[in-house]
């Protein structure tokens, strides 16, 4: 059966410059008291339901012309990321030419989403994709902790803006969720959109493994988009907990019904833990059957993983010649 | 370009179905003794799959003799002597279990997602739960020493074929009764793979006695003077007829009969999970579940939202193929029941209740009826009231909890009503005001080998499964 037609598709950002975007849940955050009693008067969520839901789409048997489909989109929405202490020029200009060419035995390979770094290599990656169409993102604001003051994130972000990035990957203040400040949390959002400008899209992370609870998740979820976020992101990719079927679900859910209320649509950016083929369709079967075939797209669903895009490129390799090749068939970054 | 799903057909070839059965008595198939045979047929395709020997009187006096026979020996058997038999029962219907999901969905047009993750996973939990009892009788509470009944009339429905065998076999055999099984005559071939897994665990011949047929069949089993025991699932007018001809007799008898759950949603509930126990209330094996939540009483204050998303979520239910991984609503088990369903679902439109089913292509061969939805329903309307054992989801609403548990206690019928709230203590305030034999608290149609199953009113009396479930074939 055909899925429902969806309501006309918007622009992602109806920001109006230097204040939260204007739409018909703006008067929400008006004060503390409002947004806290809109937060929590959000449906609950049941955990068993929620995760019994994502195990049995991860049931849908995705073969043939279908499998070949989901993993060139999965390519296509891979951020291919490197966030370690030790980069190095050279480090990113050779995950830029990955992200530009991720097969170089097979020209016909999507190029991935983007490449994602620290804000000091944004301007080696752009460089090292340019021309490729792949975007670069960057987590500013004192990424993966967010424990830093306001003016030093906004600096990690205009800095990386500065640069060149086209997108920014930001971490929400966890301590301020969970003991309640949500108006500090969306003041911040807000005033890193601002810092975004019209040149940058915003993915706002909430490190759902320290969220803990899935009622925090949606609440989080409809704070970011509140706010102004173009993206919500599950996580870091840095705790132990990170991507599950079950909080992206809720966060498809969230986006859906944003939507719904507002005509703004969200994208969703599951990160971390993401590492097969297998696991990245199961991600697109949610995708399909929660939002719906409006995300699917990488303008406004990616992954966040480094490992994954290997796994992809293995499995498209067997899809076109039978054979299943093995690791050195593919580059190591 | 969309990400439309291949097909993903489950391979026939792993299940081989023989172009003619005969009745399994004693330890061996043999034909009718007036040699009637009836077809078998897939309802997806309506291709015949099979032959079936057609049992009549004297098939089933020879079947309960057979039983007879071996009850003196099985009854006294060791407990932990006949748990050897079921958990080695339990074992061969896991290694067999996707030969046997094929199997139940070509004969009952389940789609296999159903078979494979439900039906076959707990047909294996029973007997093995079962099986741990076997020698555990003297500390269920039933004092010491419980005897078994002796020979246990079994009649079985079509929905569930294999689970439902499950449900009657294990706890009787536990329990040290021997059995005569007649399962319904559109889904007779499970049973009777069953038959050969029995041979495969070495069962002593008389034990299990499996009768294909048709009601006449059903009739003579409960009606034959050497049955200690009638169980029975299926409709609440063949219950009824059940109950009149074992009254009198010294025969115990349980009863699982028709339902028409309640499923409630409190304007708190949360809603996404809300949405998938609705689908999962009714939709489930295309809603022919006698417990199915084919009412849906909601809060009048989320109603529109409620419904919105709703409608979304049915839109994405797949139907088609059941041999397809990826299908979710398969057909309808008999030509005869989606008659019933049809005819049901007309009169709900002409008495005024709005109809609505998602944009879905029906497949030109076999019984195919669309996932449907009415709103504006009330309690006065026909579908509110009457079983239709389809795809079919009256919704009514109500303002207080209250009303609530008025209009869900409002039916004939009491086996199964569902809860939706984040409030635990509404959870447990309205369900022990429900007469209903099970009751779901944000969940639906869960089942579980531990848990007692039964229903009040029409719905019949007495319990399977669980500890519960062991009163009904013991002398207690």
């Amino acid at each position: 059966m055909p899925t429902t037609a969806s309501s006309p598709r918007l622009p992602a950002s109806l920001g109006e410059q230097g204040g939260a975007p204007a739409h018909p849940l703006s008067d929400v955050a008006s004060s503390d008291s409002t947004l806290r009693r809109f937060l929590h008067g959000l449906p609950g969520v049941d955990a068993v339901g929620l995760e019994a839901r994502a195990a049995s789409l991860g049931t849908r048997s995705i073969k043939t012309t279908a499998k070949a489909y989901a993993i060139d989109l999965a390519i296509s929405m891979v951020d291919l990321t490197t966030l370690e202490g030790a980069d190095t020029p050279g480090k990113v200009r050779s995950l830029g030419a990955k992200a530009a060419h991720p097969d170089p035995t097979d020209r016909t390979a999507p190029t991935t989403a983007a490449v994602c770094v620290y804000p000091d290599m944004v301007a080696v990656a752009k460089e090292a994709v340019a021309g490729s169409g792949v975007k670069v993102a960057s987590v500013a604001t004192a990424f993966p902790a967010g424990r830093a003051a306001l003016e030093v994130k906004l600096g990690d972000v205009r800095e990386a803006v500065a640069a060149g990035a086209d997108e920014i990957d930001m971490v929400i203040d966890r301590g301020a969720f969970l003991s309640g400040r949500y108006m500090k949390v969306y003041e911040e959002i807000v005033a890193v959109k601002e810092a975004c400008g019209q040149r940058a899209r915003l993915k706002v992370i909430f490190e759902t493994g320290e969220l803990s609870t899935y009622d925090n998740i949606r609440r989080a979820s409809w704070l970011g988009m509140l706010a102004g976020a173009d993206f919500i992101k599950t996580s870091t990719g840095k705790v132990a907990v990170n991507a599950t079927p079950a909080n992206t679900l809720l966060m498809l859910e969230a986006v859906r019904d944003f939507r719904a209320q507002t005509g703004i649509q969200i994208g969703v950016k599951p990160a971390g833990g993401i590492r097969t083929s297998k696991d990245a369709v199961k991600f697109l079967v949610l995708v399909n059957e929660t939002a719906g075939e409006d995300w699917l797209d990488n303008h406004w669903f990616r992954f966040g993983a480094s490992s994954l895009l290997n796994d992809l490129l293995m499995q498209r390799q067997k899809l076109a010649t039978g054979r299943y090749s093995g690791p050195d068939y593919v580059t190591v970054d | 370009m969309s990400f439309a799903y291949a097909p993903a057909p489950e391979s026939r070839a792993i299940v081989d179905i023989a172009p003619s059965y005969g009745l399994f008595i004693d330890g061996e198939f043999t034909e009718a003794a007036d040699g009637r045979v009836f077809k078998t047929v897939s309802p997806s395709t309506e291709e015949m799959l099979s032959e079936v020997a057609q049992a009549g009187e004297a098939d089933i006096d020879r079947a309960v003799k057979a039983a007879r026979k071996a009850f003196g020996t099985w009854s006294a058997l060791p407990g932990s002597e006949r748990a050897k038999y079921l958990f080695r029962i339990a074992r061969i219907v896991q290694e067999r279990s996707r030969e046997l999901a094929v199997l139940e969905t070509l004969d009952n047009g389940k789609p296999i997602r159903e078979t494979r993750d439900a039906d076959l996973p707990l047909v294996a939990a029973h007997f093995f739960y079962y099986a741990g009892w076997a020698d555990k009788l003297d500390h269920a509470g039933f004092g010491a020493s419980p005897r078994p009944l002796g020979v246990a009339g079994q009649v079985i429905p079509w929905n569930f074929p294999l689970l439902m065998l499950a449900w009657k076999i294990a706890p009787a055999l536990a329990t040290g009764n021997t059995v005569v099984l007649k399962p319904a005559e559109t889904t007779p071939l499970s049973a009777l793979f069953f038959a050969d897994i029995c041979r495969q665990a070495g069962l002593p011949k008389g034990v299990v006695n499996i009768v294909p047929g048709y009601g006449d069949a059903g009739a003579a089993l409960v009606a034959h003077p050497d049955v200690n025991k009638v169980a029975f699932t299926g409709s609440t007018a063949v219950g009824k007829e059940i109950a009149r001809t074992v009254a009198g007799t010294r025969k115990k008898v349980t009863l699982e009969l028709g339902g028409k759950g309640a499923n409630i949603v409190f304007d708190d509930a949360p809603i996404d999970q809300a949405v998938e126990g609705i689908v999962t209330g009714i939709f489930f094996n295309q809603g022919q579940v006698c417990c199915a939540g084919s009412r849906l009483l909601v809060q009048e204050s989320i109603q529109d939202e409620l419904l919105e998303s709703l409608k979304r979520r049915l839109s994405t239910l797949r139907l088609g193929d059941p041999l397809d991984k990826n299908t979710d609503i398969g057909a309808i088990n008999s030509a005869e029941q989606l008659t019933r369903i049809t005819a049901l679902a007309e009169q709900g439109e002409a008495e005024g209740a709005e109809r609505w089913s998602p944009a879905c292509e029906l497949p030109s061969s076999g019984y195919w009826f669309a996932p449907t939805l009415f709103t504006g329903v009330t309690q006065a309307h026909t579908i509110a009231r009457d079983e239709i054992f389809g795809p079919v989801l009256s919704v009514l609403t109500f303002r207080t909890p209250e009303e609530a548990v008025a209009k869900a206690n409002n039916t004939q019928y009491g086996l199964s009503a569902g809860i939706w709230t984040e409030k635990g203590s509404r959870i447990l305030a309205v369900a022990s005001k429900l007469r209903a034999g099970v009751i779901w608290s944000n969940t639906f149609n869960k089942f579980d080998p531990t848990s007692p199953f039964g229903g009040y009113k029409e719905s019949g009396f007495g319990r399977e499964g669980g500890r519960h479930g062991l009163e009904a074939y013991l002398d207690v």
